[in-house]
């Protein structure tokens, strides 16, 4: 298992995992793509024929013209919960993670049994919008983003403390006995240390938040506020006869997670591995 | 709300530095191709009138969510200055008393038709809205070709509907009832549109129910309804996919011969003249038998209203834009953007004289006495969200009718706890 | 003392402050609401009739079975699948980093997405399964349709959409185990499999520990999947709690989708709290 060479065997075994893969993996998602590049009645049809007609450009701008723009402006309003969002929850997240780690305490564990429990608890749904709307953030984007922080918190807390573990307290008591305060211990020390981890909250979070569907459904309703999930559901009861754009939709709204991905797929294994996979 | 009202004042103000005194205003309607294209179509209307007036128009998803984001935007005092949504039961979980403006006071308040009124009251008698669209019927589309082929009669009873299904099944290919049950609310048709039935041998039916004194479970002619779509079912009469196939499936399914019947309200038409518009003249439509020849009718959908809420910032354009859908012009408007698709609940309002032959099936009814009834839904407030899974269910061969018919007398009673009617 | 003031308390404020208002009073809240008849425009106190309510659903019953059946199958397919993936991914086969990346990618689509997908997919009479099925001549089923089906296939799409998550996990997991283990194994005469369930599987044990209790937790809550895919049905049969729930807000009865609420959350606290104490004794003793 530790032999690395492409021998015979993993060149055999890697063409029928490549073969599976296609089948049960990719031929779903040309199955998407195919259909998206139909025509309306063509789509209808939902099987794995070639298009009559290439329309694959004529589809996209269908799709992204479809109620005045809303696919654009539910990038913009999904991309700005999303960057906000996780911004708040690293640093934010980190420092609780820190303190955690470092300061083991009654205080401590029970913040961190609290903060887990968010991991496991369902969210109360309706009692949250009489919360939002009790401080005027029901409906906003605001209002949505806080709602991601709290919501991701669980995930990133766990995943912060458990790095943390593996960076050595000297670091920081170094930094502590040249006099630098806290705050400095951890913005300058600390945090710059956190990256492999950071990176993979960034991904993982990032993608959940992105393609929230639930969520926004419940406290961002609203045409202004639409996210690009919601896009794709409204899609569904407006287009019920054209699967063609309904895929498309799906199509476009697959490509900023992919992107994320292609650009830190090294490096989420790298955070992981300190992260939630060791004792 | 203060974000939108800064906004629509800083429009204003720009407008009015410009000369004109513009205001726009917000109208929320269903996301269904016909709403909208009425809702365009009346207020480009209107605004050609009224030039400083335009309309800015957002669309909701139907059935459970868009209820759940009308009572909401309601409740938080963020709902657009006009909406559309459903009459009858639905609109009294909406306490219109308490949210909504009242319509009593507009010229043409004369015209609405007193049976329509009756349903978009509120516990304090007035009247809330004006008709948004038609009234419908519910009751079974057929494909005339494969009548005519076959020999087979419009059926008055129930008897005979099965005998020409049975008919149907031993000499043709095509299903002799289209099932669509991917979009659930479907699955309700051969219940609710069996209430004429009801009513006919059970006349105080509604008010009994509504004061809990009746249910579905021991009044067999309520029952009955469920029977139906149980021996449809137990006969084998339904197409292969019908667990999988949609709304629209169905009405292809019927203009193209694939299914002899398809049980829909009437608002179908609409559908048909958008996906199928060649094939319209091969559909009939005939109201759902009971089990009395002499005793025929059809049970009737009021249309969606269209309403505005209390907390509107421009109240007289609004009615004065209601009054306006609720003129003989309003009807035209609405005629010529989707068609005829059933008889209008303003006085003075007239359909086409060319009409598609299954609308013009749908009349006789209306024009005969007393072969009309109300569905349950507009008689009394009393509505359990869960009934087009039992009906899934019973279609389906998962339950049958008696249990159906119990579950759904348990589910309704929610409901009137949630209202707090009395005797629940 | 000079160290504990080092890591102070109040790092935990800002984080505490949007958690605080936005999870846990909402939570506490909950307790108060599910006891009342409550919608958007008015609470009247009902005393324990939502509970009474819930409990007398026919549904519910089936619900709760259908929620624990529905978690603990897949978790228990993405925990084998995710390990079985990762041996197969680290072991130096042909186009290995392609095939993470393919395995991997459904994560990222939307699970909206990937429901309507397979809706299509799963068609009983057009759908792509039951064509390709019909061409080497069997008779697909009704993946969605029969309602003795319909929950098991949303469970096999969702372990199809998250077993990239668990094998991610799983290859990280495999990533700290030294080939020192292997090669003792392999001194001692060690087959591989006996390399897999003697080495591989012990020493993964921490991954397996997270892929299992994260995708409990994602199963017992899972509402997207199922509500793109079947909104419950057929009927009820692929109901689970929180499908039931959502039913219940939309039809506007906020008190008792409420208590609904309250009881999902004893229930998850009662499966996977002590699955998360035991994770937690084990990691203190190590």
């Amino acid at each position: 298992m530790t032999d690395r060479s492409l021998t015979a065997r993993n060149y055999a075994m890697g063409v029928v995992a490549l073969l599976l893969a296609f089948v049960v993996f990719i031929v779903p998602f040309l199955f998407v793509a195919i259909n998206a590049m139909k025509t309306a009645p063509d789509a209808a049809q939902l099987d794995f024929s070639l298009p009559e007609r290439w329309v694959f450009w004529e589809n996209v701008v269908t799709t992204v013209q479809t109620r005045d723009y809303a696919l654009l402006l539910a990038y913009w309003n999904s991309t700005l919960i999303t960057v906000c969002a996780i911004t708040i929850l690293v640093i934010f997240g980190a420092m609780v993670g820190f303190v955690i780690q470092r300061r083991p305490s009654p205080v401590s564990r029970f913040v961190y049994v609290l903060i887990l429990s968010g991991l496991m608890i369902p969210p109360a749904v309706v009692p949250t919008i009489w919360v939002l709307q009790g401080i005027n953030l029901f409906k906003t984007l605001q209002g949505m983003i806080l709602i991601q922080v709290a919501y991701g918190l669980g995930f990133t807390v766990l995943l912060f403390r458990a790095f943390i573990a593996t960076i050595p307290r000297e670091l920081d008591e170094a930094a502590i006995i040249d006099g630098a305060k806290p705050w400095q211990v951890f913005f300058r020390v600390v945090l710059p240390l956190l990256k492999p981890v950071t990176v993979t909250v960034i991904v993982v979070q990032s993608i959940s938040i992105f393609n929230d569907f639930t969520h926004p459904l419940y406290y961002l309703p609203g045409r202004d506020n639409v996210t690009v999930q919601l896009t794709l559901y409204n899609f569904q009861s407006q287009f019920a006869s054209q699967n063609n754009l309904l895929f498309m939709n799906i199509l476009l709204i697959t490509i900023p997670p992919l992107i994320v991905f292609v650009f830190f797929n090294r490096q989420i294994v790298a955070g992981m591995t300190s992260g939630a996979v060791k004792g | 709300m203060i974000t939108r009202m800064t906004t629509s004042t800083a429009i204003a103000l720009v407008l009015t530095a410009n000369g004109a005194m513009a205001q726009e205003l917000t109208f929320l309607v269903d996301a269904s191709a016909d709403s909208v294209a009425v809702a365009e179509a009346l207020t480009k209307a209107y605004s050609e009138k009224h030039p400083e007036i335009t309309f800015d128009i957002e669309t909701r998803p139907g059935g459970g969510e868009g209820d759940n984001i009308i009572k909401t935007r309601l409740a938080t005092g963020e709902m657009a200055d006009l909406f559309n949504y459903n009459s009858g039961s639905l609109l009294q979980a909406l306490r219109p008393h308490r949210t909504l403006l009242p319509v009593d006071d507009l010229p043409n308040f004369g015209l609405i038709n007193e049976a329509y009124a009756s349903t978009v009251q509120g516990s304090d008698g007035k009247t809330y809205g004006v008709p948004f669209e038609t009234a419908q019927g519910g009751g079974i589309y057929y494909h005339k070709p494969t009548y005519e082929r076959l020999g087979l009669e419009v059926p008055l009873t129930w008897e005979q509907f099965m005998a020409n299904n049975a008919k149907i099944a031993a000499e043709t290919d095509a299903a002799p009832i289209a099932q669509t049950y991917r979009d659930t609310w479907t699955s309700q048709l051969l219940v609710l549109a069996d209430f004429y039935n009801v009513l006919q041998q059970k006349p105080d039916f509604a008010d009994l129910y509504t004061q809990n004194e009746a249910k579905f479970a021991d009044t067999p002619e309520a029952q009955r309804g469920f029977e139906k779509l149980q021996e449809a079912y137990d006969a084998g009469y339904f197409n292969k996919d019908f667990g999988a196939a949609t709304y629209n499936d169905g009405v292809a399914m019927v203009a193209k011969g694939e299914a002899a019947h398809y049980p829909m309200l009437t608002f179908a038409v609409g559908v048909f003249q958008q996906n199928v518009p060649d094939l319209m003249e091969d559909v009939g439509f005939f109201a759902q038998p009971g089990d009395d020849p002499d005793v025929n009718g059809l049970t009737l959908w009021m249309p969606a209203s269209l309403y505005a809420p209390k907390t509107t910032e421009y109240p007289k354009i609004v009615k004065d834009f209601q009054n306006f859908v609720a003129s003989t012009q309003g009807c035209d408007i609405i005629t010529a953007t989707i068609g005829a698709t059933g008889p209008y609940l303003i006085d003075g309002c007239k359909l086409p004289d060319e009409v598609p032959g299954m609308v013009a099936d749908m009349l006789p009814y209306f024009e005969g006495e007393g072969r009309t009834a109300p569905a349950l839904e507009f008689l009394s407030p009393v509505k359990g969200p869960a009934l087009e899974q039992l009906t899934v269910e019973v279609g389906s061969g998962i339950r049958d009718a008696v249990s159906a018919a119990e579950l759904y007398d348990a589910d309704v009673a929610k409901q009137a706890k949630q209202l707090g009617l009395p005797n629940w | 003392m000079t160290r504990k003031s080092a890591y102070p308390y109040w790092f935990f404020i800002p984080a505490g402050v949007i958690f605080a208002i936005l999870f846990i009073v909402p939570t506490v809240a909950s307790f108060y609401f599910s006891l009342t008849y409550w919608d958007p425009f008015e609470a009247r106190f009902a005393g324990w009739d939502n509970y009474v309510q819930f409990f007398s659903e026919p549904f519910l019953v089936r619900g709760v079975l259908n929620t624990l059946f529905f978690a603990f199958l897949t978790s228990a397919l993405k925990t084998g699948l995710g390990l079985l993936l990762a041996v197969l991914l680290t072991s130096g086969i042909f186009a290995q980093g392609f095939l993470r990346s393919v395995v991997f990618f459904p994560v990222l689509v939307s699970t909206i997405g990937v429901g309507l997908l397979f809706q299509e997919l799963m068609h009983p009479t057009q759908g792509a399964i039951n064509v390709a099925l019909a061409a080497i001549g069997i008779d697909g089923p009704g993946w969605l349709v029969n309602p003795k089906l319909a929950l098991f296939s949303v469970a096999l799409v969702d372990v199809w959409r998250g077993v990239g998550l668990a094998t991610l996990i799983y290859i990280a997991g495999l990533s700290t185990i030294g080939p020192e283990y292997y090669e003792a194994a392999r001194i001692d005469g060690a087959t591989r499999w006996q390399q897999f369930w003697r080495v591989t599987v012990p020493l993964v044990r921490p991954a397996t520990n997270t892929v299992i209790v994260l995708s409990l937790i994602g199963g017992l809550r899972l509402f997207d999947l199922i509500w793109a895919m079947t909104r419950g049905g057929p009927g009820f049969s692929s109901d689970v709690l929180a499908s039931v729930i959502y039913k219940q807000y939309q039809a506007g009865f906020w008190g008792l989708s409420t208590a609904g609420n309250v009881i999902l959350f004893l229930m998850i606290a009662a499966i996977v709290a002590p699955l998360a104490w035991w994770l937690n004794r084990r990691e203190l003793e190590a």
